[in-house]
């Protein structure tokens, strides 16, 4: 428990704090900010240490156009009344804004996959945050590298 | 201005089958970052929910950000035990609220 929040923790520091110092050179756009991303999930998790594993998000590794990249989830679980997948966050930690997508999902669903398309400002990591039914929360990380960036100047 | 949604169902399945649903609406997706020829930044005007019911109950929903493309895109699964109807519901910043339906019977 203590190894894998260490982990996460490290993980996502490292990757907002090379934003955060472009930040700070005078870029002239500004892109969500670690804490940011951070604020986000722990708002979504309400408080829990995201784990690993369950959840698969499918990206491409490199995406021509930022304009639209397509993105997929997938979330393992039985999907019945008792245990299911109440909703999937997709975070960019370099977008203006990292806020992307939040699917809702009901045992109505029968399985929690989802896909979308997607606008990235740059080359980044992509995050989605699953929330289980029962509280527990997943996440996982894609790094994607984006050659035309999709927010417009 | 949003218009002409599209969205693929199949037409019949059998009880207990879980199918695939594909949505797709026209929508510019102005995300509020953008600035016109004089420097003035566009207004934000995006799809911001979009909802999918069958007979009435949810299946699946989102909310999306402005970092969802331009002419939103959907693919998500719903489990079929009855025949039915399936509402499609999305809703913009504006107000606007865009809806279609389509049935789907049991084999």
């Amino acid at each position: 428990m203590n190894t894998s929040k260490r982990e996460f923790l490290g993980k996502t520091l490292t990757a907002g704090a090379g934003l955060a110092v472009a930040a700070f050179l005078g870029s002239t756009r500004a892109f969500a900010a670690a804490e940011d991303v951070q604020k986000a999930i722990e708002e979504f998790a309400g408080g829990k240490t995201p784990g690993e594993g369950v959840i698969t998000l499918n990206t491409p590794e490199i995406a021509e156009n930022g304009n639209s990249v397509p993105v997929s989830v997938s979330v393992e679980s039985p999907m019945t009344e008792d245990d299911y997948v109440e909703s999937v966050m997709i975070l960019a930690e370099g977008n203006p804004s990292a806020q992307v997508a939040t699917f809702h999902f009901t045992p109505a669903s029968g399985e929690a996959v989802a896909s979308t398309r997607m606008r990235l400002a740059k080359t980044q990591n992509v995050l989605a945050v699953a929330k289980m039914s029962n509280g527990d929360v997943f996440s996982a990380t894609n790094n994607i590298k984006v050659t035309i960036g999709g927010c417009g100047g | 201005m949003a218009a002409k949604p599209r969205v693929k169902v199949p037409k019949s399945a059998a009880a207990g089958d879980i199918i695939t649903l594909k949505t797709l609406i026209s929508h510019k997706m102005e995300s509020g970052q953008r600035k016109d020829g004089d420097g003035n930044v566009i207004p934000r005007d995006i799809i911001n929910k979009f909802t999918c019911t069958f007979n009435g109950q949810p299946v699946f929903s989102c909310d999306l950000d402005p970092a969802v493309s331009a002419n939103p895109y959907f693919e998500f699964k719903a489990k079929i035990n009855e025949a039915g109807t399936f509402t499609f519901t999305w809703v913009d910043d504006a107000g606007d609220v865009i809806e279609t339906t389509q049935d789907i019977a049991l084999k």
